[in-house]
């Protein structure tokens, strides 16, 4: 069957890279095709580029065998290719029926007719098989029906074109799973009527359960594209995340035990947030590294909000620390929060004052640090992590990547934590940083402190934990002591989940 | 009550404010409750009422706009100016200045929506250059003595019990009635609410966001003219000096009616009840006879924090959702 988008040999660079690397895709009327890969593999630049957001530095695009050069987003649109964003699909204080038709309001000399725009609104709401009441405002609706109200809109939209290419950017982030039912429901009856559609997720068992194909991106080339049957679960992940089971051998094992008895610090059993994460099951002991496995969005970053207490819980239970941001904090917890740029730095003070402001906050503000305290904590601190920079009194903002996330280190370290939970420390830092940073923590977890440390970079979890937990689809799926710790394993239990008794 | 949205209603918590203060004022004032004291209450605040029909525009697209009560100002003086001493023929007078507001409202608007300045700072920039422009036009206040403009002032509908409607009444409530049609019914009208609502959403969805953000500041400009025009043709002159503080009585009338400042939600039904209720304010005040008149403002301020509390209550159990 002749494919109803094509876009071959697609080249997108931006200063300093390359997104998009001569990748092609071929999308079929009725198929669902599952456009996968980890951050940053260039799944957002490819859609955008077919749908008229950025253009193409090299490559063709055909629709239905036609050359297709969208310029704009409207130019997509009109050809029958439509987007449904995670968010910004509608205008949340208006009713369904207006955001239904919202850009083209039928309107007579006695202004809209309101009765029209009822009408057409149900009848497109009917078209998709779903009852939602047009007179409901956006904002007072789930994210799971307001998501269908934007799947029925972008079937109804420029009555003259059909639509061709449906595509579903991460649609299921936040639904549950009856709502993920619903949506689905609605997904197969497009495609029998011969839509095509690209569903991107970071959900497996989703991509699995709903798609004919799979494409898959890493680090903006194209890796794998095939049918569902021919690229299984294990090899989807291998190609996600670059690590291949015959490459690496399984001497990466490591056995790494907590010396004589150690004090529990943190016990979580079947923690879990609805929408967020669940069945988080871990014990945390001091001189323990726990490393957090999985994909993207599997649940990671949640799991550690949950622990140290930015999320509330509202099942399992949680001992070792009292409720809130509150209790983790006089337990001796510290975070250090994934995106640095907006929760951790303070680009315009100086290396001094970031790496001292969690201390002085824990000590109150009313007992300051002298002078020659400060000055001794902070090069000690620039000494032991190597901070690069040409003095204290710098601004952190002028540092390197690295060098600000070994300050944000050394902030937490400042204050003395029992516990300290990394989300993603070593994210687009140097490799030198990272030794620096990997060593800090092995010196310090020795020394009887904890971590919880979460990354995309499996040798680096292996390397680091003493016990690995792997999260998949928002579950917890299994946690690895010590010398059961390898890369091999690590993947199974991403791509398959818990291993089958 | 599911699926009923406070925020898209929140002009009947004014309705009932308004009911409840004038029922209060009625029993306790003689003579309170009459047809000249209701039309009163349109006709005083009518110069008042159509700058807040001008603001709700540009409130509802989230926006704010300071220089209405400035260009209110110089409109009434520049209109003065045009009649008495270049000896404009009025009705040409009145047509160049609200041409002139529109322009200056477009112009700000254009500065907002193509360059992404905060409306706040923009329109500050108006009030000054426009209290300016008004005190350069003319130091002091400047009677307008022409026959045509005199008709206008002594112009008025006489209804029963010495009730009366002058012109300024009759422009608020025609101009009520176009803002009415133009947001409910338009898609213009709809496109302000959705740039209120989700800018960058309303703008994928097709809807032309940037000429609806300069048009609602173009509306507010003619809006304010119009106003600053009402006002001399109430007082049969110009002052440079009018209308010092009036935009925040119109903030103040537009916020009591409901419409939420972060936008999106409101209506110029809204404004109106919120007009007649710092109008009755003021008369229950009059009509009280010991108070000072400052108690006016007191119970403004208490009105407004009472409804901004209120709006609060109502946004964060809309948002806590079904």
């Amino acid at each position: 069957m002749a494919p109803v988008l094509e876009a071959t040999g697609i080249v997108k660079r931006f200063p300093g890279l390359i997104a998009l690397d001569q990748v092609s895709l071929s999308l079929t009327g009725g198929e669902v095709h599952a456009l996968m890969g980890e951050n940053g593999a260039g799944k957002s630049t490819l859609i955008k580029a077919v749908t008229g957001v950025t253009s193409p530095d090299a490559g063709e695009i055909r629709v239905e065998g036609k050359p297709f050069q969208p310029r704009a987003p409207h130019d997509a649109m009109a050809r029958g290719i439509r987007t449904v964003h995670q968010e910004l699909n509608l205008v949340p204080n208006l009713p369904v029926a207006e955001n239904l038709a919202l850009g083209r309001l039928p309107a007579g000399p006695f202004g809209i007719r309101w009765h029209e725009v009822r009408t057409r609104a149900e009848a497109a709401l009917a078209r998709i098989g779903v009852t939602i009441p047009v007179s409901r405002t956006v904002g007072a609706l789930s994210i799971a029906e307001q998501q269908l109200v934007a799947i029925a809109r972008a079937v109804d939209r420029w009555a003259g074109e059909p639509l061709r290419v449906l595509i579903l950017d991460e649609p299921t982030s936040s639904l549950d799973r009856a709502e993920v039912v619903r949506l689905f429901d609605v997904v197969r009856r497009l495609r029998n009527e011969g839509v095509a559609i690209l569903f991107v997720s970071h959900f497996l068992d989703q991509v699995y359960e709903i798609s004919d194909r799979i494409t898959v991106l890493r680090n903006g080339r194209l890796v794998a594209t095939g049918t569902v049957a021919e690229i299984p679960h294990l090899e989807l992940v291998q190609q996600m995340t670059g690590r291949s089971i015959d490459l690496e051998s399984r001497s990466g094992a490591r056995s790494r035990a907590i010396l004589g008895e150690s004090t529990t610090l943190l016990e979580a059993t079947s923690l879990g947030k609805r929408r967020s994460v669940s069945d988080v099951t871990l014990t945390i002991r001091a001189g323990d590294v726990v490393g957090f496995a999985g994909l993207l969005g599997s649940g990671r970053t949640e799991a550690i909000r949950l622990l140290y207490g930015l999320d509330r819980a509202d099942s399992g239970r949680l001992t070792g620390r009292g409720p809130g941001i509150r209790g983790s904090l006089r337990a001796g917890f510290g975070l250090c929060p994934e995106d640095r740029k907006r929760q951790g730095i303070f680009p315009q003070l100086s290396l001094r004052e970031n790496i001292l402001i969690a201390l002085q906050a824990q000590r109150g503000w009313w007992r300051p640090l002298t002078k020659g305290k400060q000055r001794g904590l902070v090069d000690d601190a620039i000494a032991r992590l190597r901070i690069a920079a040409t003095d204290a009194e710098q601004a952190i903002g002028t540092l390197s990547g690295g060098n600000q996330q070994k300050a944000i280190l050394a902030r937490w370290l400042a204050a003395e934590p029992k516990l300290l939970l990394l989300d993603e420390p070593t994210r687009g830092i140097d490799i030198g940083s990272k030794a620096d940073l990997m060593g800090e923590v092995e010196r310090l977890r020795s020394s009887g402190m904890a971590f919880v440390f979460v990354s995309s970079e499996m040798p680096e979890v292996v390397a680091a934990s003493t016990q690995v937990a792997v999260f998949r689809d928002r579950r917890m799926v299994s946690v690895f002591a010590g010398a059961s710790v390898d890369e091999p394993t690590l993947l199974a239990a991403i791509a398959e989940g818990a291993p089958s008794p | 009550m599911r699926g009923f949205d406070w925020r898209r209603h929140s002009a009947l918590t004014t309705l009932v404010v308004g009911v409840l203060i004038y029922v209060g004022c009625a029993m306790n004032f003689r003579g309170f409750a009459s047809l000249s004291v209701a039309m009163n209450l349109i006709s005083e605040n009518a110069y008042l009422g159509v700058i807040g029909i001008g603001l709700t525009f540009v409130i509802l697209t989230g926006g704010i706009d300071l220089s209405v009560g400035a260009l209110a100002g110089a409109s009434g003086i520049a209109l003065a100016r045009l009649v008495q001493d270049a000896h404009w023929n009025p009705l040409l007078a009145v047509v160049a200045i609200l041409v002139g507001g529109l322009a200056l409202g477009m112009v700000q608007g254009m500065l907002v929506a193509r360059y992404r300045l905060a409306p706040f700072l923009v329109t500050l920039s108006g009030l000054f250059f426009c209290r300016g422009l008004a005190l350069y036009i003319s130091k002091e206040a400047r009677g307008i003595d022409h026959p045509v403009f005199k008709s206008w002032t002594d112009f008025a509908v006489r209804l029963p019990e010495g009730a009366r409607l002058p012109i300024g009444a009759w422009v608020f409530v025609i101009s009520l009635m176009i803002a009415a049609f133009v947001l409910a019914r338009t898609p213009f009208g709809r496109s302000v609410y959705a740039v209120g609502g989700s800018a960058p959403s309303a703008h994928l969805m097709g809807v032309p966001v940037q000429r609806a953000t300069i048009s609602v500041y173009a509306i507010s400009g003619f809006c304010a003219a119009l106003g600053g025009i009402l006002y001399s043709i109430a007082l049969g002159s110009g002052n440079p000096i009018a209308g010092v503080g009036m935009e925040l009585d119109a903030i103040a009338a537009v916020v009591i009616g409901g419409t939420l400042l972060t936008g999106g939600y409101g209506s110029v039904w809204g404004t109106l009840l919120g007009v007649l209720i710092l109008g009755m304010i003021q008369t229950a005040i009059t009509f009280q006879g010991t108070l000072n008149s400052w108690w006016t403002k007191i119970a403004i301020g208490i009105l407004l924090l009472g409804f901004i509390l209120a709006q609060k209550a109502i946004g964060a159990r809309a948002s806590s959702g079904p």
